[in-house]
């Protein structure tokens, strides 16, 4: 290695043990070496005293470009400049081959582990990269006036939902993209409703806008890439007079790891993970799809959910199906599901002490989605509280136990939902007039679990009124991540 | 680069293209007039009042129908309506 070793870069601290033990070696070999030598130092340019060949790197330019992830760190070069061979830390065999002097340290014990780089402490690596590596955004840079308060400058240029949004700054985005492997630059798809291709880049810049932690950022990929699918029909969704917005469900071991709450208040307010996530979509859909409220959204209510309508399931009960297992996905995979929905409808049962008695109970409340004497119209989720819950793993229940009894109990015939009927204009069509209609769909009833261990509450998601293949349908979608 | 007052641009960063309209028919003489059904409640009846009305005016009436008011037209079924019509009504919404 000596023989063919042309020039030296010694990469050192003076905050660092190691570097401050090695110090006789260092001298050695500057003597020794003369100007094939030079050391780096990263924290103070005086260090180390008595060498003279000492460069400034508190910049850690040299440090970043040259990958250093541990000073100190000794590297040989050819004539050419080519890298031959570094070391890192103190190892006194690996520096006597490497500088081909067999007495280098022969004093100094025979290996000492080096510190941490400066150049890769937290938080630092994404700085040196916009400095020195001349990352390249494709997106316009905007850079508001001097006067401009930043936060104002969002709100300004209708970047923000109605409520502070994160600046998206360079170093933001950068530290967001860092959060999936996905290439900056490669396409998610089309984003209605101006249909315009959307990069990973654009959906990062908006998960910033929205507060999100870089972790939640495959979370956010695998939300959009479930908006778009076809069967999900986020187009009219968005532009409907309905209240309607997506509901974003996530399952598996991402949820947790991400912090997610799926247990007291999980529909409430105070985590980031679900605050943020859902509102990255909605922002998205907003800032690049176009589809802003009042333009294409011609929603006559809307609901609070789209600000943000995103939970995660509680999965403590490995006997009850998770909704991304009914979907056909594994427990250890993490999914993400979209449902078009909207608002809370309480199903308040705190008598019930047998499964027959509970699940009739949610049937009835069931009926309203919609409206009581509309049938197989819109989609549902029915959010199982744990109380509930355990009242039918205790009398030996399952899910798919409570989906029959749900279904045999919202079974009725056709004539007693005719218009008139109740005193009522609304009502199915007469063609139904001698038919059994079922409330729900095929498919068209959806059973997750949430919320605190305490309070006999469920709830209903009620869906918009266009659903199945004529309009929109449960999808979820694999989120892909090599983090987890 | 580091600086914090760049911010990246989050929208789509183009403005939708300005359509100009098509020359209004100067009369329905010999005209085709496409009716569009969305598939929404009642368009079928509306766009039947609509059909008797153009009747008398010696209008050729084609009827064209989307398959669900939730999707855009199919492209197929755009270009179809601009090939045989001179001109269109879409009975939008209920």
């Amino acid at each position: 290695m000596s023989t063919r070793a042309n020039r030296f870069s010694l990469i050192v601290k003076q905050d660092c043990p190691t570097c401050q033990l090695v110090l006789p070696a260092v001298h050695q070999l500057a003597a020794e070496l003369g100007e094939s030598l030079v050391v780096y130092c990263q924290d103070d340019p005086t260090f180390p005293p008595g060498v003279e060949a000492v460069k400034d790197d508190r910049k850690l330019e040299y440090s970043f470009l040259n990958r250093i992830e541990t000073v100190p760190t000794l590297i040989a070069f050819d004539a050419r400049d080519r890298e031959l061979a570094r070391t890192e830390g103190w190892d006194r065999s690996a520096w006597q081959a490497l500088t081909g002097q067999p007495s280098l340290g022969e004093k100094l014990p025979p290996f000492k582990p080096g510190c941490g780089s400066k150049s890769v402490a937290p938080g630092i690596e994404e700085q040196l990269a916009l400095r020195f590596a001349e990352v390249r955004f494709q997106a316009r840079q905007v850079e508001p006036a001097e006067s401009e308060d930043i936060m104002e400058a969002c709100f300004e240029r209708g970047w923000s939902d109605g409520l502070p949004v994160v600046p998206p700054t360079p170093l933001r985005v950068l530290r967001m993209l860092r959060g999936s492997d996905r290439d900056p630059g490669s396409l998610i798809g089309d984003i209605p409703p101006n249909n315009v291709p959307c990069s990973v880049e654009k959906a990062a810049i908006n998960a910033v806008l929205a507060g999100c932690k870089p972790d939640y950022f495959p979370t956010v990929l695998a939300s959009i890439e479930a908006a778009l699918q076809d069967a999900f029909c986020m187009h009219g969704l968005l532009c409907t007079t309905y209240f309607s917005a997506p509901v974003v469900i996530v399952n598996g071991p991402v949820s947790r790891q991400i912090g997610m709450n799926s247990g007291v208040n999980a529909l409430g307010q105070g985590n980031r993970a679900n605050a943020t996530i859902g509102r990255a979509l909605q922002l998205l859909i907003r800032n690049v799809g176009g589809g802003l409220p009042g333009g294409i959204d011609r929603a006559t209510l809307g609901n609070p959910g789209k600000y943000t309508y995103c939970f995660a399931e509680d999965e403590s009960e490995v006997d009850w199906q998770s909704l991304a297992q009914d979907r056909g996905f594994e427990r250890s995979d993490s999914v993400v599901s979209l449902f078009a929905g909207e608002g809370l409808q309480p199903i308040m049962d705190q008598l019930s002490r047998s499964p027959e008695s509970l699940a009739r109970s949610m049937a009835a409340s069931l009926r309203s989605v919609a409206h009581v004497k509309r049938y197989s119209m819109a989609d549902a989720i029915l959010i199982v509280c744990p109380e509930h819950r355990r009242l039918f793993k205790d009398h030996g229940w399952s899910k798919e136990d409570l989906r029959r009894a749900l279904f045999d109990e919202l079974m009725i015939s056709g004539a007693q939902l005719l218009p008139g009927v109740g005193g009522m204009a609304e009502g199915m069509p007469e063609k139904f007039k001698d038919k059994l209609l079922n409330k729900f769909r095929d498919d068209g009833l959806h059973i997750v679990t949430a919320g605190g261990t305490a309070g006999m509450f469920s709830a209903i998601i009620s869906g918009w009124v266009a659903a199945g293949e004529r309009g929109s349908q449960l999808v979820s979608q694999l989120i892909k991540s090599n983090h987890y | 680069m580091a600086n914090d007052r760049i911010l990246l641009d989050p929208t789509a960063e183009s403005k939708p293209t300005e359509r100009q309209l098509q020359a209004r028919l100067q009369s329905l003489d010999d005209a085709t007039v496409g009716l569009l059904d969305i598939s929404k409640p009642r368009g079928k009846e509306f766009l039947d009042e609509i059909e008797r009305q153009l009747a008398p005016l010696g209008v050729t009436v084609r009827r064209y129908t989307k398959p669900t008011f939730t999707r855009t037209a199919p492209r197929e079924l755009i270009q179809r309506i601009a090939s045989e019509c001179d001109a269109v009504v879409e009975g939008l919404a209920d």
